[in-house]
């Protein structure tokens, strides 16, 4: 065809939106093999893997017995048996080769004394299947995903992997099931960017800005998936999303798990160490959603600081036991962000913290190539994969547990970008029509400044989704709650159609960009919200309480849900179980 | 709190809205200034721009000229620069590179600079069997520091060098970045980064000047490890015989 006017045309085999660690790594191993390119939001080393602090899981065994089988169990077991497990095993299995890559390429570890990468204990991770904590966690200070970010990055570098930074995406290019290009705004110039591609790997991390509170940046606004949700393919398991016990209070900045790895305890204002009466056996170190939901429940009986803010009463997180030399070895960072934003010294004094929204576990549908399938029925789509925190495999099924994230994305964006690679260098491009083009054309297009009327204001809309997911998406919920949430949301997405900038530039339109991004967060936000409402049982992050027990009769099982224009449908697809039998998940 | 900021504008699209621009905004004082320049450009002008992320000094986006010092602005808290400066707080895009609109700089060049001293590990990928390499706990500590650069650029902005004498210096960051390399046990690429740190436009462009250390928001010892890659080039020439340029 020819690109209409207007559109700057680019043509590769390998596509690649987002570069934070899967996008990454899966350029890494396609753009040998294949002519890559590499589209990102942000400049790579501002991706969102750079603040991920405490750790990489492999069962490197390097200071205790370990073994990537454990490490799989552990995985379904905090997934709530939500996660496929054939899945878990491949996930644990790659985890192993690839931190010795990472290794290899130049991470600089924290090392053993006897100079191997030293391993340390994170939540949920055991040996033996749930006999007891395990050191599993390769780690670097607590800056383990800066140090990722920056190892990927420079090794993109020395491999000429050909970047686009600051471009945002508007569409993936759909005809039936087979992906054949993306279409992209340059920030920097307001220009239309049309890239063929024979495969197209989305890879642009989590979606936490639905929330008011939390851990991600406001760079982290769904946009791959939600492009996918508009092109007709489904999300699943959305209704899981991770809060994680640990936000710095008010500003919910994450403070690494590996504090408690490290010896830290959480205590209420009695100074009790309340986990003892929620996991016994693990304390501290259960999965996340049993610690976060164990913070509310303190908060809720009483038992909590009292705050005189907006953020209300809190609980504390003790590392004053942990010594000066160990915070400032091991834990340089959140001993900064304490000093910086609280006034505070970790050595000395509790920190203040609340649960912070951190982790979609739910998101594209993938298989264990990376490849999207959309199932039922379960024929994966030609050419496009999604790889990462916007993916869902599933491995993380219903809670995932610290350090895995890093790990998803290692094991999945290598093997994403191995399958992608090889099927770009045997097929041929596909056609694209003008008509391809609109939906690109049409979303962008419309925001032009406008007289006349009173308009929606962006800010408005963004702050009611954020007040509405935190009420009622939140840790704890309930159907009614869900059920409005499903409905205002409706109403915002009606609300945001109106919306115009009245920044006319071309050249970096933040304003532009962020009803974008709100657009996206918004189909997110409504897709949670009903994949929730659906599930009527409690299951890992999802805690109904209206329906305050797991029900593996009629839930053990993946919501797919699909949003076409303003209508919600709902599939399933089963959970793989070819491994372990569900078992009451305690701690 | 009614806080107010003056912001250095620069709209290409729109000439007669650049310069020196005055907002009066609600702050609190243990809030960071990131959160009340995303106040300012949703809130009362949507025409200014900025680069953010992550919120809390990990990414580098938003390192900034705050009351005539380089930092980023979410590590910077309101209660901190509100008293500085006579009750304004002033805001500028960094310096040493060419402004694009309002506070976003081209960091091209900045970029360009840092891949230039081949910022990746240097090392032969056979015989090993594929295994985790060995270093000891005191060679990792070697590029403990070094390893924290966010490339935020605050530095490549303070460095008088650039500035002056000297513009086509490589600039503070990308000596940092080769030096962590430089001083890895597992590096074996020394010689193939000296094209770009071994000239006049290279590490002996520093004069020692400490802006990059004032400003650096991760705290690194930058001039410092400047010099420690002047003298292990040094020491390097020696061991091979060649005489200092």
């Amino acid at each position: 065809m020819g690109v209409p006017a207007g559109i700057r045309p680019h043509e590769y085999d390998a596509v690649i939106v987002g570069a934070g660690g899967a996008g990454l790594c899966a350029a890494l191993r396609a753009s040998g093999r294949v002519r890559t390119a590499v589209l990102s939001k942000v400049h790579p080393l501002r991706s969102h893997t750079g603040a991920a602090q405490g750790g990489i899981g492999a069962a490197l065994g390097n200071v205790e017995e370990d073994r990537p089988e454990w490490h799989a169990f552990d995985t379904v077991k905090g997934g709530d048996y939500l996660a496929d497990q054939s899945a878990a095993l491949v996930l644990a299995e790659g985890a192993v080769e690839a931190v010795v890559d990472l290794e290899r390429r130049g991470l600089p570890f924290n090392r053993a004394p006897d100079g191997r990468i030293d391993q340390r204990r994170f939540g949920g991770h055991t040996r033996g299947f749930g006999r007891a904590a395990v050191r599993r966690s390769c780690y670097a200070g607590d800056r383990t995903g800066h140090m990722i970010l920056q190892t990927l990055y420079q090794q993109c570098l020395k491999n000429e992997v050909d970047f686009f930074d600051e471009f945002h995406v508007l569409d993936v290019i759909l005809d039936g099931r087979t992906s054949s290009g993306v279409v992209a705004v340059e920030l920097a110039t307001g220009d239309l960017h049309l890239f063929r591609a024979r495969a197209v790997l989305v890879a642009t991390g989590g979606f936490g800005r639905m929330y008011g509170v939390t851990s991600n940046a406001l760079a982290s606004t769904g946009d791959g998936p939600a492009v996918l949700a508009r092109r007709g393919v489904p999300l699943e398991d959305m209704e899981f999303f991770q809060f994680h016990p640990t936000g710095l209070r008010g500003l919910g900045i994450l403070i690494t798990e590996a504090v408690r790895g490290e010896g830290g305890v959480l205590r209420n204002r009695a100074g009790e160490r309340f986990m003892e009466r929620y996991s016994p056996l693990l304390l501290d170190l259960a999965p996340r959603d049993i610690v976060s939901r164990a913070v509310v429940t303190e908060i809720r009986e009483g038992r909590g600081f009292p705050g005189r803010d907006a953020w209300g009463d809190y609980v504390v997180l003790d590392a004053t036991g942990l010594g000066r030399a160990v915070l400032e070895a091991k834990l340089p960072d959140i001993t900064g962000f304490c000093r910086t934003y609280l006034g505070l010294d970790p050595a000395v004094a509790p920190i203040p913290v609340l649960p912070t929204a951190h982790y979609a576990m739910g998101g594209i549908p993938t298989d264990d190539l990376g490849r999207v399938v959309p199932g039922p029925p379960g024929e994966p789509y030609q050419g496009l994969y999604a790889a990462g925190e916007c993916a869902c495999v599933s491995v993380h099924g219903a809670n995932r547990l610290g350090t895995n994230s890093l790990t998803d994305l290692v094991v999945f964006g290598r093997r994403a970008g191995d399958h992608m690679a090889a099927f770009a260098a045997g097929s041929s491009q596909a056609r694209i029509s003008s008509q391809d083009l609109e939906p690109a054309r049409e979303r962008i297009v419309r925001l032009r400044p406008e007289g006349g009327l009173p308009r929606p204001i962006a800010r408005t809309l963004r702050e009611r989704m954020e007040r509405l997911m935190t009420d009622k998406v939140g840790i704890i919920r309930t159907g009614p709650g869900l059920a409005e949430a499903v409905d205002e949301l409706g109403e915002l997405r009606r609300e945001w159609r109106g919306l115009r900038p009245r920044d006319g530039a071309r050249a970096f339109n933040v304003e532009r960009l962020d009803i974008l991004e709100l657009g996206n967060l918004l189909d997110l936000a409504l897709l949670t919200a009903a994949s929730a409402l659906g599930r009527t049982e409690s299951r890992g992050a999802h805690a109904r309480e209206d329906h305050p027990s797991r029900d593996d009769e009629r839930w053990l099982r993946h919501t797919l849900a699909r949003l076409e224009g303003d209508v919600l449908s709902t599939a399933f697809r089963p959970v793989d179980l070819s491994r372990w039998k569900p078992a009451p998940r305690t701690y | 709190m009614l806080l107010a900021v003056a912001i250095q504008r620069f709209q290409p699209e729109r000439p007669g809205a650049s310069g020196r621009q005055r907002f009066e905004v609600e702050a609190g004082p243990d809030e960071r200034l990131l959160d009340v320049l995303v106040r300012i450009q949703r809130g009362l002008d949507p025409t200014f721009v900025f680069r953010r992320s992550c919120g809390h000094g990990v990414c580098g986006s938003d390192a900034m000229i705050i009351n005539g010092r380089e930092r980023l602005a979410c590590r910077t808290l309101v209660k901190d620069v509100a008293a500085e400066g006579g009750g304004t707080v002033t805001v500028e895009p960094l310096r040493n590179l060419t402004v694009v609109r309002d506070l976003v700089v081209a960091e091209g060049p900045f970029f360009e600079r840092y891949r230039a001293v081949r910022p990746f590990l240097i090392a032969p990928e056979a015989g090993a069997g594929g295994r985790e390499r060995r270093q000891t706990p005191e060679e990792r500590s070697v590029i403990e520091d070094a390893t924290n650069c966010i490339l935020c650029a605050a530095c490549f902005s303070a460095c008088p060098v650039v500035a002056g004498a000297n513009p086509r210096f490589i600039g503070p960051a990308a000596v940092i970045q080769a030096g962590r390399f430089q001083d890895d046990s597992r590096d074996r690429g020394f010689a193939e980064r000296l094209a770009a740190l071994d000239r006049p436009e290279g590490v002996w462009a520093c004069e020692n000047r400490f802006a990059c250390t004032r400003v650096c928001p991760r705290g690194i010892r930058v001039t410092k490890l400047i010099n420690t890659a002047k003298r292990r080039i040094a020491e390097f020439r020696k061991g091979a015989g060649r005489a200092p340029s």
